[in-house]
């Protein structure tokens, strides 16, 4: 039994931890493909830019946190997710729009993104240094362990408080995003501009308006991204480059412009890859006596080493980009 | 355009248009301001250090020709140059350091050839059962049985050959390399280069131009990640020098000597490849693949096979890129797979390319060497400003300055680099040697 401990801990509860975090990104990246119709490879700094608000929020007020009862970067969340939706539409009136106003072909865009992306980090960078800090400046990181129910299992289940707000922060999100999309006026009105944008402006859509709510919210939820990947983890000012391609891979994979699908396919390439780095000897190992004699199981079963983690989302790129280009849920853009 | 290759009078040469000589006094002056600018870091930095930064400088000339015709030629992105360099730089490695006779008077070569062969022979039949359905066998079923033994084969040959490179680790270090000239292995890096670029641009050149520039940011940082963490094959983080050159090296000459040399060889290359590239671009295929690129709807019309042509540009700009990585490479004569950067061998190229005009094969030379310059300039001239803005700070404000201020000095760089390209992007979208396109008046 202690191997399934083992095995929920390192697969079930890791996977969903950075499925999650691919979702909330993804979902970004693919409303952004949606109505602007290019891939925004910044998406990935602005995530990295969020948890940079917060740490920055958490060493100026160290002790905010602890009178409520929550860790205090979980209390700046709201206040950097509004600073990053402000830089996201500050970056699309400064860069994007002149571009976008001289008719240029999207993958200049793409280009110009690629020249955000490193201003942000350069900035970042400057500002934060290169080494990983911590968003739990006062607080401590409470670990829950629990006993699983059966006899004889030694190993608990383990799991961080981090983790734990991450799971409701994103279900929150997903929530809120989806009754956003089908319920209010400027969701159906973002909706419409993503089918066909002609039409929604023929219709007295105003454009102009869906551009920048879609960066308000792309920004906020990149922040979340952002804030709680770093509170798992450390604060890393290069983080952005390993999320790149997990998260657009989640995102064509689940159908660009399909944000239901990029939740999908965030959890998708967040599984396949701890499940591709797992070592599947830890659970065949019990049974070794039932297998025939000439059969001996190396020590290490894992596909991939956690070192080559990064061609599983590649892989699964390839693999759709092959097969289903319009992604699982058949998305718009292709 | 109007005429087909069948029809056309054998006598008859199209023409573009009456070509109008003008004096070029805009390519004057900026390759004016350059050798001034040469002449200057000759006089500041001395001899030896000033010719480094020129051949530098020349094998980053190629990787720039190489984005350019993907680039300016094609309308491709492709922003993962890093890994084609990599590649190249890896080739010549592997093809020029000495025979390592640790590992090829043991068993262990004749381990790791089994090892292929198993995964030579687990591949054939995977694709054998994959065709299966031919058989009657329904294709639900047959989809199963390939994933299920493709996992379960990929297993056992990987675990099989773990082993061996481990023990390859322990006993050998590394496999060492052919002890050939490094050209083969610049030759053989393009290429691997060019497989790659293939493999890439065969399934993305059909889609959306985005989906080729997310896959070849991929491919960089997988290409990166194997060579770091393949220890057996690289050295790994280790890294191994010397690797030596084509020419006498520095021992024999001397610094300034040794890379004259080495800099007229990589001169003489560059010059080759700007020929051929200019023929090209001025021959038919050069007129069609812009044809493509103005209008892929009307070229598609006039029957040109619009995704074979993009992929022969692209293969063609890897490969060239696999060259420049190699010859670059050599001539560091390190080969450290944690030295391949995106900023330093990806995004440096791409304001290369974009500064000096994307598509003008004579703008981004001139844009390879001015940024290359600029480029490494910038590292004291940061720092300078740096510690200028400490002083400052501490003077005024008696502001108490972190301790590591060099290393983020020289991530400021990273802004620089940011900026021009997203100022070239908006202010000089042609930059600043325009591709001359000739017009029918």
């Amino acid at each position: 039994m202690n191997e399934l401990a083992f095995f929920i801990n390192n697969v079930v509860i890791s996977g969903s931890v950075s499925g999650s975090i691919y979702a909330i990104g993804a979902i970004g990246v693919t409303l952004i493909f949606s109505i602007m119709r290019f891939a925004h490879f910044a998406h990935a700094d602005m995530m990295t830019f969020g948890a940079f608000m917060v740490l920055l929020l958490t060493t100026l007020f160290p002790a905010a946190g602890a009178s409520l009862g929550v860790p205090t970067g979980v209390l700046m969340l709201p206040l950097a997710m509004l600073l990053t939706a402000v830089l996201a539409v500050g970056i699309d009136k400064t860069f994007y729009k002149p571009l976008r106003a001289h008719g240029v072909k999207p993958i200049v865009l793409v280009i110009g993104s690629l020249g955000v992306t490193l201003i942000l980090q350069g900035l970042i960078r400057l500002f934060s240094g290169t080494g990983g800090q911590s968003l739990y400046v006062d607080d401590r990181k409470e670990i829950f362990r629990l006993a699983l129910p059966f006899e004889g299992a030694r190993a608990p289940i383990v799991i961080t408080e981090p983790q734990i707000y991450l799971f409701v922060i994103t279900i929150i999100a997903v929530v809120a995003l989806h009754l956003f999309l089908n319920r209010s006026r400027l969701g159906k009105a973002m909706r419409a501009m993503s089918d066909n944008p002609e039409l929604a402006q023929a219709s007295g859509i105003n454009t102009n308006t869906i551009v920048a709510v879609t960066w308000m919210i792309a920004g906020a939820l990149a922040a979340i991204a952002g804030t709680l990947l770093s509170l798992d983890v450390t604060f890393k000012p290069d983080l952005s480059f390993f999320l790149l391609l997990p998260i657009f891979a989640a995102a064509i994979v689940g159908g660009v412009g399909h944000p239901y699908g990029a939740i999908a396919g965030g959890f998708v390439v967040g599984f396949a890859e701890t499940l591709a780095v797992f070592n599947w000897n830890v659970l065949l190992r019990p049974f070794q006596e039932s297998f025939p004699a000439w059969l001996e199981l190396p020590s290490n079963l894992a596909f991939v080493g956690t070192e080559y983690k990064i061609v599983v989302p590649f892989f699964i790129l390839i693999a759709i980009l092959v097969w289903r280009p319009t992604g699982l849920f058949k998305g718009k853009v292709i | 355009m109007s005429h087909s290759a069948k029809t056309r009078n054998p006598a008859y040469t199209p023409q573009d248009a009456t070509p109008t000589r003008r004096f070029p006094l805009r390519e004057l002056f900026l390759f004016g301001v350059l050798l001034a600018a040469i002449l200057a870091v000759y006089a500041l930095m001395g001899a030896a250090y000033s010719t480094r930064m020129l051949v530098e400088a020349a094998c980053y000339a190629i990787l720039a020709l190489g984005l350019t015709i993907q680039w300016g030629y094609a309308g491709q992105f492709n922003a993962g140059v890093m890994g084609f360099v990599a590649l190249g730089g890896f080739c010549a490695m592997l093809f020029s350091v000495p025979v390592n006779e640790a590992f090829w008077g043991t068993a262990l070569p004749g381990e790791l050839g089994r090892v292929l062969l198993y995964g030579v022979a687990a591949i054939l039949l995977i694709v054998a059962v994959s065709k299966l359905d031919r058989l009657g066998m329904p294709k639900p079923l047959r989809t199963l049985i390939v994933v299920v033994l493709g996992l379960v084969l990929y297993l056992a040959v990987i675990s099989q050959l773990r082993e061996v490179t481990d023990a390859i680790e322990s006993q050998a270090g590394f496999v060492g390399g052919l002890g050939l000239p490094p050209w083969t292995g610049w030759i053989v890096g393009g290429a691997l280069a060019g497989g790659v670029g293939y493999f890439i641009g065969h399934i993305c050149l059909g889609l959306r131009s985005d989906y080729l520039a997310i896959a070849t940011l991929g491919i960089a940082e997988i290409i990166k990640a194997f060579l770091k963490n393949s220890d057996w094959l690289t050295r790994g983080t280790a890294t191994v020098s010397p690797l030596p050159w084509p020419t006498p090296g520095p021992a024999e000459l001397g610094f300034t000597l040794s890379r004259a040399i080495y800099l007229s060889f990589t001169a003489v290359i560059i010059a080759v490849i700007f020929f051929l590239l200019n023929r090209a671009y001025n021959a038919p295929w050069g007129r069609m693949i812009r044809a493509i690129r103005d209008n892929e709807v009307s070229a598609a019309a006039m029957g040109k096979d619009i995704n074979k042509r993009r992929l022969e540009i692209f293969v063609l700009g890897c490969i060239l890129m696999g060259l420049g990585g190699g010859i670059l490479g050599t001539f560091n004569s390190l080969f450290d797979p944690q030295g391949y950067l995106p900023l330093n061998h990806t995004f440096l190229v791409l304001v290369m390319v974009i500064l000096g005009g994307p598509g003008n094969n004579l703008g981004t030379i001139f844009g390879a060497v001015a940024v290359y310059i600029i480029w490494i300039m910038s590292e004291p001239l940061a720092l300078f400003l740096m510690q200028l803005a400490v002083a400052f700070g501490e003077g005024t404000f008696g502001w108490d300055a972190p301790s590591n201020m060099d290393s983020r000095a020289l991530q400021a760089r990273v802004l620089v680099i940011g900026l021009l390209i997203t100022m070239v992007l908006r202010f000089a979208p042609k930059g600043l040697l325009p591709e001359k396109v000739k017009s029918h008046s």
